[in-house]
């Protein structure tokens, strides 16, 4: 559309006010009553297509995530169960809300790799989720994929997630598997991966 | 036997419940009939004992969250002024439904109770006094905070709804010609006229030109979207700024309990009131013949039931045209209400007049 068009003087139909009303009140009664027609329906358990509303009622329902929603983290582990992380600081060199803190240990049980993280804390108030630390990693040691959102706290020291708390999470919630639409296991795929 | 101090009571009483009633309930009926309209679901959390009722309850939980709240009176503040002003706002919002009639004669025993809390022979006339003192409520609540902003925008409420009071005055001299009368009970048996023996003779036959011009009158006068310059609530900032609790409530009821007042006129100008097409006082006579005979007490309850429909009729309508219009700018509400709805009305006066004389 040309800009211009908007600035058009309006016509005389226009210019007497109430017609346009009238139009403008008919557009929003229609859907007032069409929607009220189906939210009864669905009342007395109709199941038509289309529903009266779009809402999702959140915290009995969800959205059904992406499956590449970077979500809150989680430190992936050894087959012994050891953290994969080698302490090697580039998630932290990267993180640019500088919100992970890493203090290095001395791996003493397997002499092929040199480090291993003896805090690993992530302050999640100030995490941005921008996902450069899993991109930044060697190792694979760090993903977001937990499918966990709901993290909030009422003091600052309950936003930071330590290591063990990480290590124990799972990829991806079962919540995600009830409303994937081709009826796919997600979360077996994602087993299969790590 | 005339009506004992008691029954006026009782009138008082129910039209209390049945105003104060409505009033609380729009808040809810502004909420989820928005949302329908929206395609949202709207306000259905608050619960008593996990019962939700559709999200009823979120009224009283306003109506406690209301009272509970700190009510803040500022440093520098008219203290007496700060705090009668919202009673005042909302006493003349709530006055003015004494005059208007939901029903006919009830008959019990022998007392005949006219259904109208106060039958005042100066009906309109007193409708428009009070109408008057409603912007009072809102200037001194403004003047009183020492808020400029508030000060500003109890100016912009003044200049609009004095302005508007002209109008309001002027839109319904049409249909008061046409009734002959001020009082609103004979307003209202006169509009149980038909024409041709069937169409009810209605102010909205007689006067569509006056009903629309009043309609939009009316919303103004209730500072409410698309009028609602003196509030503008989201971003202008208007006289109740420094009003919190209760206080802020009240302003908040008087909007609602206007609303229900100008549903109540409009019903009672133009919608024949309580009257129902083809009930006269001893049943139905419907116009091929058929006589359907019903007691008093029935035909009482129908009239009142009638009001009660219609006025909900126009409460939805008012909602629905709240919830579809943008504000107007400050400067085209004083346009639209000297330069055109005035004129307008002038003028349906005069056709009005040629008619009328035409017709004698």
């Amino acid at each position: 559309m040309n800009i211009h068009d908007k600035y058009k003087p309006l016509t005389f139909w226009e210019k007497l006010y109430f017609p346009t009303i009238f139009a403008g009140l008919s557009l929003t009664s229609r859907k007032f009553f069409r929607n009220l027609a189906l939210h009864i329906l669905g009342l007395f358990g109709s199941k038509f297509k289309q529903d009266g509303a779009v809402t999702i009622q959140y915290p009995e329902y969800l959205r059904p995530f992406f499956p590449r929603l970077r979500t809150m983290h989680r430190l992936t582990k050894r087959e012994d169960g050891s953290p994969r992380c080698v302490a090697c600081m580039m998630c932290e060199t990267v993180c640019p809300a500088k919100c992970i803190y890493i203090i290095a240990d001395e791996k003493i049980d397997n002499p092929q790799i040199e480090k291993m993280p003896q805090v690993f804390d992530i302050d999640l108030g100030l995490c941005i989720f921008c996902g450069y630390c899993v991109e930044a990693c060697p190792e694979d040691a760090i993903r977001m994929d937990t499918g966990i959102l709901e993290f909030s706290n009422y003091t600052r020291n309950g936003m930071i997630a330590n290591m063990n708390s990480m290590l124990a999470l799972q990829p991806l919630d079962e919540r995600y598997v009830k409303y994937d639409k081709n009826g796919e296991r997600i979360s077996e795929k994602y087993l299969k991966q790590s | 036997m005339t009506e004992t101090i008691g029954i006026i009571l009782a009138k008082f009483g129910f039209m209390l419940f049945f105003v104060l009633n409505f009033g609380g309930l729009l808040t809810w009926v502004e909420r989820k009939q928005s949302a329908v309209m929206q395609d949202r679901i709207g306000a259905n959390r608050a619960a008593i004992f996990g019962i939700r009722a559709i999200g009823l309850f979120h009224a009283i939980a306003d109506a406690v969250k209301m009272f509970t709240k700190e009510s803040f009176t500022p440093k520098n503040a008219e203290k007496f002024l700060f705090t009668i002003a919202p009673g005042i706002s909302v006493f003349f919002a709530l006055i003015g439904f004494a005059v208007i009639p939901f029903g006919d004669k009830l008959v019990v025993g022998e007392t005949v109770i006219n259904l109208q809390v106060a039958p005042l022979n100066v009906g309109i006339l007193y409708l428009f006094a009070v109408a008057g003192m409603a912007v009072y409520g809102v200037v001194l609540g403004a003047w009183a905070s020492r808020n400029n902003y508030a000060l500003l925008g109890g100016l912009r409420a003044s200049a609009q709804m004095i302005s508007y009071e002209v109008a309001l005055g002027v839109t319904i001299f049409g249909s008061l010609m046409i009734y002959q009368t001020v009082d609103l009970q004979q307003i209202v048996h006169w509009q149980g006229n038909y024409f041709w023996g069937w169409i009810p003779a209605w102010g909205i036959f007689l006067q569509p030109l006056g009903f629309l011009l009043f309609l939009t009158v009316g919303i103004a006068e209730t500072k409410r979207i698309p009028f609602d310059a003196p509030e503008g609530e989201s971003e202008i900032i208007g006289y109740s700024i420094e009003y919190s609790g209760m206080g802020f409530g009240m302003y908040l009821l008087t909007d609602f309990v206007e609303t229900v007042m100008i549903a109540a006129i409009t019903v009672t100008l133009f919608f024949g009131g309580w009257q129902v097409p083809f009930l006269m006082a001893d049943g139905f006579h419907f116009p091929w013949g058929t006589v359907v005979e019903l007691s008093n007490l029935v035909v009482a309850l129908l009239q009142v039931g009638a009001f009660t429909l219609k006025v909900m009729f126009f409460l939805w309508l008012q909602m629905a045209i709240r919830w579809s219009l943008p504000r107007f700018r400050y400067d085209q509400i004083m346009r639209l209400c000297w330069k055109y709805i005035l004129p307008i009305a002038l003028a349906n006066i005069i056709i009005t007049g040629i008619v009328i004389l035409a017709l004698k």
